[in-house]
């Protein structure tokens, strides 16, 4: 029987250059490297770079320069001219994003075909998105009627993760800036070249210096820029255990915060869903960027009746799956992104199988260097086992089922977070009475994973608070409170 | 040389046989609408997708070669023009039995698709070289006419020598929901075929939704057909990937479900080696490689063939010839 193997099909890496090392974007300009630590490559652990870490002076510096470029050009810059600073920067990034795809899916792990068809043009989407706006904020009802008109912030810190280093920067960037804030931005301490990257974007933007900075590091750094008394707002994708430290730490300031933390969502399959979108979306929903996804679908609910059904067309799908070199236009799943994080996916699942979850993935070779684990599946999951309640972020799905829809809706709920969902049923009225029921800043129909500038993200409960994308995304940036601006436009 | 299991089935047979997998004692309208509405729904969002994200695959170096060859072999050399002519179609059969005079080592197409008049032309050309003649036939391409004239359309084509028949399903029937009469009418036909094998052409350009589009092959599949076929060429749209992409989901349950194998045809608008490929990456992914032969899986198509000779051309010399060195016919 003849067998169609795909030969080896690699994205040449020689569209990027990466430097030996890096130092600090502040105020328009790169620093000296100093203080280096390396970042490298998961899928083979060879070190890409070496980058700085970024110490309380230097997150100082880049505060510093924040503030001088908000009161002096950018809290003063009309609408209609910040708007041409987005748009350029957006088509920059279309220009450039072979260089940036190739560049993150080397720094993160994941597979080219997702950074070329996902994060680069979402990336470049979002800035489209909200270049548009940054001259139509009068009409995009901020605030309560009655109040002042809304203004920026002012410095606004970003913290953001290592999931999606890029698409991140841009959630965050982007509305900051249209709405007329200066940035202070950290990317993950493992993946910061893609933002580095981004740096010299906006040199080619020729954006006015220190309306963008970029600070490398640990946690340290995060802290120090947190922490920092000339920052007026604080927007952190991560972890629920960071974003309940910095909300302790900003307690009792004036200063603004949205977090937007981890998730445990509920992929819900009744009985009369598209069986095979399903799975399609079951595996979207969780093999995505290795499951490295704030709102996977990590928990499956499937109704009872099917289980047996969905599992063997699940099992069959998860065959075809390939796993290997992140940049191999054929892989569907590349590295995970740090030996830690490795270390605790397969804590947990070994955590997972010791409570007597059954565990089963399919047969697939991983390289032996960097760091990989195989697509899983934990069938015999109870709400009482760790897998179903810790976030895993990894490649691994857990499956309990239901017998009714009141029983679905009970169990997605009963969970610290409550970032997404996922509702897979032909009958309209009832994705309408899920989508009412379920407590998830999204919830998706027959579809999984999705998103959109245009359309908000944001959690429940422990998921974080505060919205990102839309018109509700861009409240975050704004304020109602008196300016301290002299003749700034609006 | 394309081996095919011959089968005759008498219509008994297959009703029979389809009153086993529905599980009724007599087959009504009624029972076949309880079981082909009973199939999951097909979302159309999510079809579409994963028929587009397959079609990003990126078939190179000896995928591709292996891919050409196999494509290849996998034609239904087609011309059903009005205009036809026995001097087209010896043409049509010189150009299958020798595809590309520069290299002699390039397969041949699996069969020569004809109307039913050009049957005995076409055996004649194509003598003992193991290429098929399929003839179209039940008043192709619009089915409409009496079942005595679509059953001596059939048998007309199979005198005459044709190995396979494409017959066309009465959308008409299909869409005012009498399926009874869409498996009667298959059956007779299939029973009419003999050894013949038959291809079902369900026309999904005219069944519009996807929905439909499993509906009519599980029902062309319990009624006997051994492949299913997508369209005539004569209706817009032809062949899509989404559409063919729920053809091999139904192909590959109908075997988990029965343990017979039926085959697949997409048909009309397949012009290009990066068309067909994707179609191969498809089932290669969803049916599985067992599908992946000419057996089990045909294009039905007329100037897909001189795009493969010029990419496999390409693949040999490292430089692309143009049109002026591929026969047109």
């Amino acid at each position: 029987m003849p067998k169609f193997e795909y030969a080896p099909a690699p994205e040449s890496r020689a569209i990027v250059t990466i430097e030996k090392s890096y130092g600090l974007f502040i105020d328009g300009a790169f620093t000296r490297p100093k203080a280096t630590f390396p970042t490298v490559n998961p899928a083979d652990e060879t070190v890409l770079a070496e980058v700085s870490q970024a110490g309380p002076k230097d997150v100082d510096k880049a505060v510093a320069a924040a503030r001088r470029a908000y009161e002096g050009v950018w809290g003063r810059m009309s609408g209609a001219e910040r708007g041409k600073y987005l748009f350029r920067i957006a088509r920059i990034l279309q220009e450039r994003a072979r260089e940036f795809a190739v560049l993150e899916s080397l720094d993160n792990g994941k597979p080219i075909k997702e950074t070329r068809d996902f994060d680069v043009p979402t990336a470049a989407a979002h800035f489209f998105y909200h270049a548009g706006w940054a001259d139509k904020l009068e009409y995009a009802g901020l605030g309560a009627p009655g109040d002042a008109p809304a203004r920026a912030h002012g410095v606004v810190a970003q913290i953001v993760p290592w999931n999606f280093p890029l698409l991140m920067l841009a959630w965050k960037v982007a509305p900051a800036l249209a709405t007329g804030n200066t940035v202070v931005l950290k990317p993950a301490e493992t993946t910061p070249l893609s933002a580095l990257l981004f740096a010299e974007v906006c040199q080619q933007a020729d954006l006015p210096a220190g309306v963008v900075n970029i600070v490398t590091g640990d946690g340290r750094t995060g802290q120090a820029l947190v922490e920092h008394p000339d920052v007026d707002k604080i927007a952190f994708t991560g972890s629920t255990e960071v974003g309940k430290i910095i909300a302790r730490s900003i307690a009792g300031t004036a200063k603004k915060a949205t977090l937007e933390l981890g998730g445990k969502a509920a992929n819900i399959i009744f009985d009369d869903a598209p069986i095979e979108q399903a799975v399609e979306g079951i595996v979207g929903g969780i093999f995505f960027n290795q499951g490295q996804v704030c709102c996977a679908g990590s928990r499956l609910l499937v109704q009872e009746n099917i289980h047996d059904q969905v599992i063997a067309k699940l099992k069959r799908r998860l065959q075809t799956l390939r796993v290997g070199d992140p940049l191999d236009k054929n892989s569907d799943l590349g590295a995970i992104n740090s030996r830690e994080q490795l270390d605790r996916i397969t804590m947990l699942v070994d955590a997972g199988v010791a409570e007597g979850a059954e565990r089963w993935s399919p047969a697939c070779t991983l390289p032996t260097k960097g760091f990989w684990y195989p697509p899983t599946l934990l069938t015999g999951v109870s709400q009482t086992h760790r897998v179903a309640t810790e976030e895993i972020f990894g490649p691994v799905l857990t499956v309990l089922t239901f017998r009714t829809p009141q029983e679905a809706v009970a169990k997605a709920n009963n969970s610290a977070y409550g970032l997404s969902a996922g509702v897979w049923t032909e009958k309209g009225s009832r994705i309408l009475w899920m989508a009412d029921q379920l407590k998830a800043g999204v919830v998706w129909a027959n579809t999984f994973n999705r998103f959109d500038p245009s359309s908000p993200f944001g959690g429940y409960k422990e998921s974080g608070y505060g919205r990102e994308g839309g018109r509700h995304g861009l409240e975050a940036y704004v304020t109602t409170a008196p300016s301290t601006l002299t003749g700034a436009a609006r | 040389m394309v081996t095919v299991s011959t089968t005759t089935r008498t219509a008994q047979d297959l009703t029979a046989q389809a009153r086993d997998v529905l599980g009724v004692s007599r087959l009504t309208n009624h029972a076949l609408t309880s079981w082909l509405h009973g199939l999951p729904g097909v979302d159309q969002v999510g079809c579409e997708a994963r028929a587009a994200s397959l079609g990003t695959r990126s078939i190179k170096t000896t995928s591709k070669a292996w891919a050409i060859d196999t494509a290849i072999g996998m034609i239904d050399l087609t011309t059903l023009e009005g205009s036809d002519t026995v001097g087209k179609v010896r043409s049509l059969c010189a150009k299958a039995l020798v595809p590309d005079p520069l290299d002699p080592t390039t397969p041949r197409p699996a069969a020569i698709c004809v109307y039913g008049d050009m049957v005995a032309t076409a055996k004649a050309a194509l003598a003992d070289s193991g290429i098929h003649v399929a003839a179209v036939a039940t008043a192709f391409p619009s089915g409409r006419a009496s079942m005595p004239v679509k059953l001596a359309d059939t048998r007309d084509a199979v005198e005459a020598g044709a190995d396979e028949i494409d017959m066309v399903i009465d959308r008409g029937a299909f869409l005012s929901g009498d399926y009874l009469t869409v498996f009667n009418q298959i059956t007779e036909v299939k029973q009419a075929c003999g050894t013949a094998h038959l291809k079902v052409i369900m026309e999904t350009g005219e069944l519009v939704t996807y929905d439909n589009v499993r509906r009519a092959s599980y029902l062309s599949m319990l009624a006997g057909g051994d492949f299913i076929k997508t369209s005539t060429g004569k209706v817009q749209p032809a062949a899509t990937l989404p559409v063919t992409l729920i053809m091999l989901e139904a192909v590959r349950d109908w075997r988990d479900l029965t343990g017979s194998q039926v085959g697949v045809k997409p048909a009309g608008g397949i012009k290009t080696t990066k068309d067909a490929i994707k179609y191969l990456v498809m089932v290669s992914e969803i049916a599985g490689d067992d599908w992946l032969s000419p057996e089990w899986f045909r294009f039905g198509a007329s100037s897909l063939l001189n795009d493969l000779i010029l990419q496999r051309q390409k693949l040999a010399t490292g430089a692309y010839s143009g049109a002026d060195y591929v026969t047109i016919d």
